[in-house]
């Protein structure tokens, strides 16, 4: 799960990190109200949505006076803001954040993330902040610091100054780090984060250490151990299907294309998903029903699929091991008899009680295509949607 | 010749009197594995059909000798039981459990690094030594005993399928092991493959990958310097569409690996006889596997 830069704000002060005075503003009298308070210019106005790259795009300005404060939020609120991460059709702009100016000296790249490789908790740390930090790792690997910790010892003071050095901070700002870098791995820990990026970390000219910019990942499997994280959901940031799935715990993606499918297993749906294209048609979606899917979850699956109107045909591919074949025969049946199908169906079953399954969809009246394997399946319904 | 599992491995279940537990121990002893107990803390001294029900893993395996443990736990208590079945002297843990949090998981493959015990999992369909012994949620009937071939993936259902063609091209299969989706789990890729390169019987290996991570391309180079038998690999998500990723951190700690085309150019590399359609992998295996 992702939240606003002014949340993670919210949890940096929480955990002592220092990050620029300011507030978030949901209209332009109240980003004008923030910046007045800030006690000077010039003030930051930044786009808040759930995607980077939002300064290239014209989501974040600086305002060197409460006119221009004026100006830049009635410019920004409202506004569809396009970036590298939002997808040409990019997203509405619904709240601000209004922060301080600050005088910059150095702009730093700080981020946490579990590495898989080593079952280690990585903090990252780069001199080369505030800009593109995919290609610094690409073509200067060098420039980026790599700190490793064991998650059951959690971080020493000699991790901190490994980054420390490896940042070459001022003996000033070296004192600032340390205490700072210990809560961000507190407060990763402590959320079960999957990603905190800070990009850039800023030295001022005093020499003080901020947060300029937060991002945050939380790992959706440990939410259930952070209510107030849950707290932070922005379902306007997310696809109206995608938040519709997720409410009966469907691992669902929304496409471009026009065969609706609903597999189980990650790993078997994007491999069904490859077979779709080579036989020469395009998916409308991924559909996981995972492995301990209801008769109830696969009808609202099936429902879900339906209701986007791009979709000519379906393919259900089900192999049975925890989802049970009469289990999902059951929901689609259900489905089919609330939701009426209106596109054609094609079925392929194998595993565990497959023909239990197949003799639930058989008498059911219900006029579906069955297919004898994968290949056929995905035949089939390329054919039907051509 | 199989590995990890055969006729002579003892099951303990931890959440054997879940719905899943109970359904999947079931499904376990009618295809004949010795399941010998079953662990639900409370429930110590009960029985679930004929299977004796204990308090603690160290209790069951005192008292049945079992040195396989299989993992029904819910998420917020699977790390917990994968720890105390790891100090509970089994030798093989087998955690089925999906959705376990990432850092749980990081803290139980420190906690077990140095122990003398194999994790397999989590998120995972399980271990299955066909006609011998089946440790997992997977469809028995699915399987082809006798061998010559083994199969490991990163997948459930998807293992399946493979393991569904093999046998409809009248190809047995040695051992049968789904390693789990998760970003961290314990038993890899290479593990398996070693094991099956040293295992007399298996004459030939089916790898299932998917895309994310590097697993497969450090397993590809394994293949390359360490291996005789020939591999059949898959990749899953070859037409997965980008930017549904984690960040630009997740980018960086791989590198440019993780995309499917990197997986398969690894593997191709490295002498494996890529399947580009899983329809076709069946009729591939049969040509240059046996």
């Amino acid at each position: 799960m992702k939240i606003h830069e002014y949340q993670a704000k919210e949890l940096f002060k929480k955990y002592n990190v220092p990050i620029p005075e300011g507030g978030v503003a949901f209209t332009v009298d109240e980003a004008s109200e923030v910046a007045g308070k800030l006690g000077g210019f010039p003030v930051v106005v930044k786009a808040q949505i759930h995607a980077g790259g939002r300064g290239k795009g014209g989501g974040v300005k600086l305002a060197k006076s409460a006119d221009e404060v004026k100006t830049i939020a009635n410019e920004i609120l409202g506004m569809t803001l396009v970036t590298h991460q939002t997808g040409p059709e990019g997203r509405l702009v619904k709240k601000l954040l209004v922060e301080q100016g600050l005088d910059i000296e150095k702009e730093l790249y700080l981020s946490i993330i579990p590495d898989r490789a080593t079952a280690k908790i990585a903090i990252m740390v780069s001199e080369a902040g505030g800009m593109d930090i995919e290609e610094v790792a690409d073509k200067t690997p060098e420039k980026i610091i790599k700190v490793f910790i064991d998650p059951l010892l959690g971080i020493q003071p000699y991790h901190c100054r490994e980054a420390a050095f490896g940042l070459n901070l001022s003996p000033a700002a070296m004192k600032l780090f340390h205490p700072m870098l210990r809560n961000l791995y507190k407060l990763f820990v402590d959320y079960d984060c999957s990603l905190l990026e800070i990009n850039p970390l800023v030295i001022t000219k005093k020499e003080t250490v901020i947060a300029l910019d937060a991002k945050f990942n939380f790992d959706d499997s440990a939410l259930f151990r952070h209510k107030d994280i849950l707290e932070y959901r922005d379902l306007d940031e997310e696809d109206p299907l995608e938040v519709e799935a997720s409410k009966y715990n469907l691992n669902y993606i929304n496409l471009d294309g026009n065969v609706g499918n609903m597999v189980n297993g990650a790993g078997l749906a994007m491999a069904t998903m490859d077979i779709i294209k080579l036989a020469g048609a395009e998916p409308a979606n991924f559909l996981d029903v995972g492995g301990g899917a209801s008769a109830e979850m696969v009808e609202n699956g099936f429902k879900i699929i339906l209701s986007d109107k791009n979709v000519k045909g379906v393919l259900i591919n089900i192999f049975g091991g925890i989802l049970r074949c009469d289990v999902l025969a059951e929901g689609v049946v259900e489905a089919a008899k609330k939701t009426g199908i209106n596109v054609p169906v094609v079925v392929r079953m194998e595993g565990t009680n497959v023909e239990r399954g197949r003799q639930i969809l058989s008498d059911s009246g219900l006029s579906l295509i069955t297919a004898v394997d994968l290949k056929d399946a995905a035949q089939k319904v390329a054919e039907i949607v051509k | 010749m199989s590995i990890f599992v055969d006729k002579d491995t003892k099951i303990l279940v931890q959440g054997i009197t879940g719905k899943e537990g109970q359904f999947h121990t079931r499904q376990c002893l009618e295809y004949g594995t010795k399941v010998v107990a079953g662990v639900t803390p409370g429930k110590g001294g009960q029985k679930m059909d004929d299977v004796p029900v204990f308090n603690s893993v160290k209790d069951a395996v005192k008292e049945t000798g079992a040195n396989c443990s299989m993992i029904f736990v819910p998420p917020p208590f699977a790390a917990d039981a994968i720890m105390e079945s790891a100090d509970g002297g089994v030798d093989l843990i087998v955690a089925i459990t999906e959705g376990i949090p990432v850092l749980d998981m990081m803290r139980v493959k420190n906690y077990i690094e140095g122990k003398s015990c194999r994790l397999i999992g989590p998120n995972c369909p399980g271990i299955i030594t066909p006609g011998e012994c089946k440790v997992g949620i997977m469809p028995g009937p699915t399987h082809k005993p006798g061998g010559p071939i083994g199969v490991v993936s990163r997948s459930g259902t998807l293992t399946y399928e493979v393991v569904h063609q093999l046998t409809m091209q009248d190809i047995g299969q040695t051992t049968c092991i789904g390693i789990g989706g998760d970003p961290v789990n314990g038993t890899n890729f290479i593990d398996c493959l070693d094991a099956f390169e040293k295992d007399a019987e298996t004459k030939g290996i089916v790898m299932v990958g998917e895309i994310g991570g590097s697993a497969e391309e450090e397993a590809a180079e394994f293949i390359k310097n360490k291996m005789t038998k020939p591999v059949v690999g898959f990749i899953a998500g070859l037409t997965a569409p980008p930017g549904r990723r984690m960040g630009h951190a997740g980018a960086i700690i791989s590198g440019s690996s993780g995309t499917g085309q990197s997986k398969v150019a690894a593997m191709k590399e490295c002498g494996v006889h890529v399947c580009e359609n899983l329809g076709e992998l069946g009729e591939l295996c049969a040509k240059v596997l046996v």
